[in-house]
């Protein structure tokens, strides 16, 4: 870089440093807007990786069918309608629909579980144990039940996490213990690795799975034999989970006997219909970011174009001189703007250094996790340095445009 | 060769509103090289406004003016910032240096306009505020300094750059007597030791007789021009 540019950098700086105030005051539109927007963008990327991660734990590739009609927005529908999905679909549906790698079910109610003389009511599942594959739970000690236990209605449950903490004794093993549900004893043959919170915010370890046969004929009973609460399917590949879910409808469609004018007696989610809700709902952070982003950055350029404008008048005997003894217009020119593009940086590092705190502050204090992306600050730092440059140019070239002798006669 | 400034018929009219004001009026003028002009006239007769057209600030709305041989009518702004900045020095009544920024720098403006390497810059502008006798007042702000020096500064930012011609409007204006007596020694010391041509507008007559020239402007117009010292010529300095 030439001594010119240097020195008029300097320069900027120096003056800067004379006006703190009024150059700090300057800059805050572009510190709040640079700040806001990092913080915003880290808490955003941080809430949907988590999102992602949450919606890892439903399984791979996995597919949910729900009995009776739910609405876009995920409302479910009336419930009369809600136990038309039975246990013969989901084979069927495996023996038709060779996409499929597997299908499950399950079917669950709220009830006491009781161990010694603790208690705690928990969500219990009468699952296949197909549904435990499909899902990917694992285990952390114990394993699961076979198709033999479902047949022959074994009283044997796993049990999650949230479970083990609020009936057993810190230490305790549980595997082998029996526990009580509904006064029927059930032997704990698994207790299931953490899940965490589910992509809806429930608490995935609060669980209790005994085979479907055993809930049907011992724990709900219920008078609906055969049918199920929700189905599962998987695929291999991710890819096949649209043509999966359409070839699930038809399927599901003619056993129920649809007519083609009336609507589905079940609702189809698959893994990445679910993803895509989520996705929504970043876009629109996104969109509201960009916003926040747009008119700060405004704000931030119009008080940079004032104070520059203001500066002009203050110094255009300094101008007047320069001019005499030589500076062309464009000089003038790359001295304001480059005073403008000072203004501007400054104020965008400081934003960027406190939308970064205020990130790292948000997971200190609210426990979230944010993600600071290495491109958002360069974006930042572009930007504010473009808003310097656009916001400097009026200023800049109406000093420019001075008459040089009425600017050396200015008082 | 011809003579350095040359003014044939100039006109500058200034309009202001629906007045016009004709500030010069069919002005015609020669001055060669090396020469040590005073101009003298009553306020408004036009002396600015002539010295800001021959220091090429301005440019005549009539006439021709040729500096060096070239028509500087005919210019555009950034060749007109160009010929300042390589042949003209200023000096004005109110010094007109940069605030809060030291004699060095201010000395140093001309030169950072030529592109100079840093370090050349700051030497020539040292050497500049020695040769006015400011030496070691290089960090001084101008509120640090009295008018007389800093009206040196203002000499050493308009010699810095080695002009062929210097324009002082009413250089001693707003100093006192003391002061204007060493700022009128370094001016004719210029003229006679470096050959620097220097036209200056002055009211007072004690100033206007370091002069070797006087002319006498009235209402845009030269109203007298007569030699008041006898030039040294060119034989006499060698000799
Ligand atoms: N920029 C301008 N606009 C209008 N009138 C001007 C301007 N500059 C000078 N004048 C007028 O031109 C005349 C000569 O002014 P000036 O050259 O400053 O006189 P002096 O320096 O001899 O006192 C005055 O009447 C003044 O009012
Ligand atoms: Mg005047």
């Amino acid at each position: 870089m030439s001594a010119f540019v240097w020195l008029t950098i300097l320069t900027a700086l120096r003056i800067l440093a004379r006006n703190r105030m009024r150059a700090g005051l300057t800059m805050l539109g572009i510190v709040i807007g640079v700040g806001a927007v990092i913080a915003m963008v880290s808490i955003g990327e941080g809430a949907k990786r988590a999102v992602q991660a949450q919606i890892a734990t439903m399984g791979t590739n996995v597919i949910v069918i729900f009995p009776g009609v739910t609405s876009a927005s995920g409302v479910r529908g009336s419930q009369g309608s809600a136990m038309t999905l039975t246990v013969s679909d989901a084979v069927d549906l495996k023996k038709r629909i060779p996409l499929l790698s597997d299908t499950g079910w399950a079917k669950r109610d709220v009830m006491q579980i009781v161990y010694g003389n603790r208690n705690w009511n928990g969500p219990i599942n009468g699952i296949s144990p197909s549904y435990l594959t499909i899902r990917d739970w694992s285990f952390t000690s114990g394993g699961p039940f076979t198709q033999t236990d479902l047949e022959s209605a074994a009283r044997v449950a796993l049990i999650g996490q949230t479970i083990v903490a609020n009936l057993f004794e810190p230490g305790e093993e549980p595997v082998g213990a029996v526990i009580r549900i509904k006064n029927v004893p059930f032997r704990v043959i698994g207790v299931l690795a953490p899940k965490g919170q589910s992509a809806q915010g429930a608490d995935q370890d609060d669980v209790i799975f005994i085979p479907f046969s055993t809930a049907e004929r011992k724990v709900f009973g219920t008078s609906f034999i055969g049918s199920v609460g929700a189905m599962f399917g998987s695929t291999d590949q991710v890819e096949d989970l649209p043509a999966a879910a359409e070839q699930i409808r038809e399927v599901l469609r003619a056993r129920h006997r649809i007519q083609t004018d009336k609507e589905d007696d079940f609702t189809i989610r698959t893994q990445v219909d679910i993803g895509k809700v989520q996705e929504g709902t970043s876009e629109t952070l996104t969109m509201m970011l960009f916003a926040i982003a747009s008119v700060s950055l405004l704000v931030g350029g119009i008080g940079i174009m004032n104070i520059l404008l203001v500066s002009v008048t203050e110094r255009t005997r300094e101008i007047g001189v320069r001019m005499a003894v030589g500076a062309k217009r464009h000089h003038i020119v790359m001295q304001f703007l480059i005073e403008a593009m000072t203004l501007s940086l400054v104020g965008g590092l400081l934003g960027i250094v406190l939308g970064v705190a205020g990130a790292k502050l948000t997971t200190l204090i609210a426990g979230w996790p944010t993600i600071i992306s290495g491109n958002v600050i360069l974006l930042a730092f572009f930007f504010s340095l473009v808003v310097g440059l656009f916001f400097g140019l009026y200023p800049a070239n109406k000093a420019a445009r001075l008459n040089p002798i009425e600017a050396l006669r200015y008082e | 060769m011809s003579p350095l400034i040359e003014c044939e018929d100039v006109w500058k009219i200034y309009r202001v509103g629906d007045v016009e004001v004709q500030a010069l009026r069919g002005l015609s003028l020669t001055i060669e090289q090396g020469e040590f002009v005073a101009i003298m006239g009553s306020s408004g007769s036009g002396k600015s406004t002539l010295m800001n057209m021959l220091g090429c600030l301005d440019q005549p709305t009539k006439g021709r003016y040729r500096l060096n041989g070239i028509e500087v009518g005919n210019l555009k702004p950034d060749q007109l910032a160009e010929i300042r900045n390589q042949q003209i020095g200023f000096v004005f009544q109110s010094f007109n240096l940069i605030p809060r920024t030291s004699a060095l720098e201010n000395a140093q403006l001309p030169l950072f306009y030529r592109g100079l390497p840093l370090k050349e810059q700051r030497a020539q502008a040292a050497a500049a505020l020695g040769r006015v006798g400011l030496r070691g007042r290089e960090d001084h702000y101008p509120t640090q300094l009295s008018g007389g020096q800093q009206q040196r500064v203002a000499i050493a930012r308009a010699l810095v750059t080695s002009p062929s011609l210097l324009l002082a409007d009413e250089p001693t204006g707003n100093l006192d007597t003391q002061s204007s007596q060493e700022i009128m020694k370094i001016l004719e010391t210029l003229n006679r030791d470096e050959g620097i041509t220097i036209i200056l507008v002055t009211h007072e007559v004690d100033v206007a007789a370091y002069a070797a020239r006087e002319i006498v402007i009235k209402d845009g117009q030269v109203l007298s021009d007569h030699v008041t010292q006898p030039r040294p010529t060119a034989s006499s300095v060698e000799g």
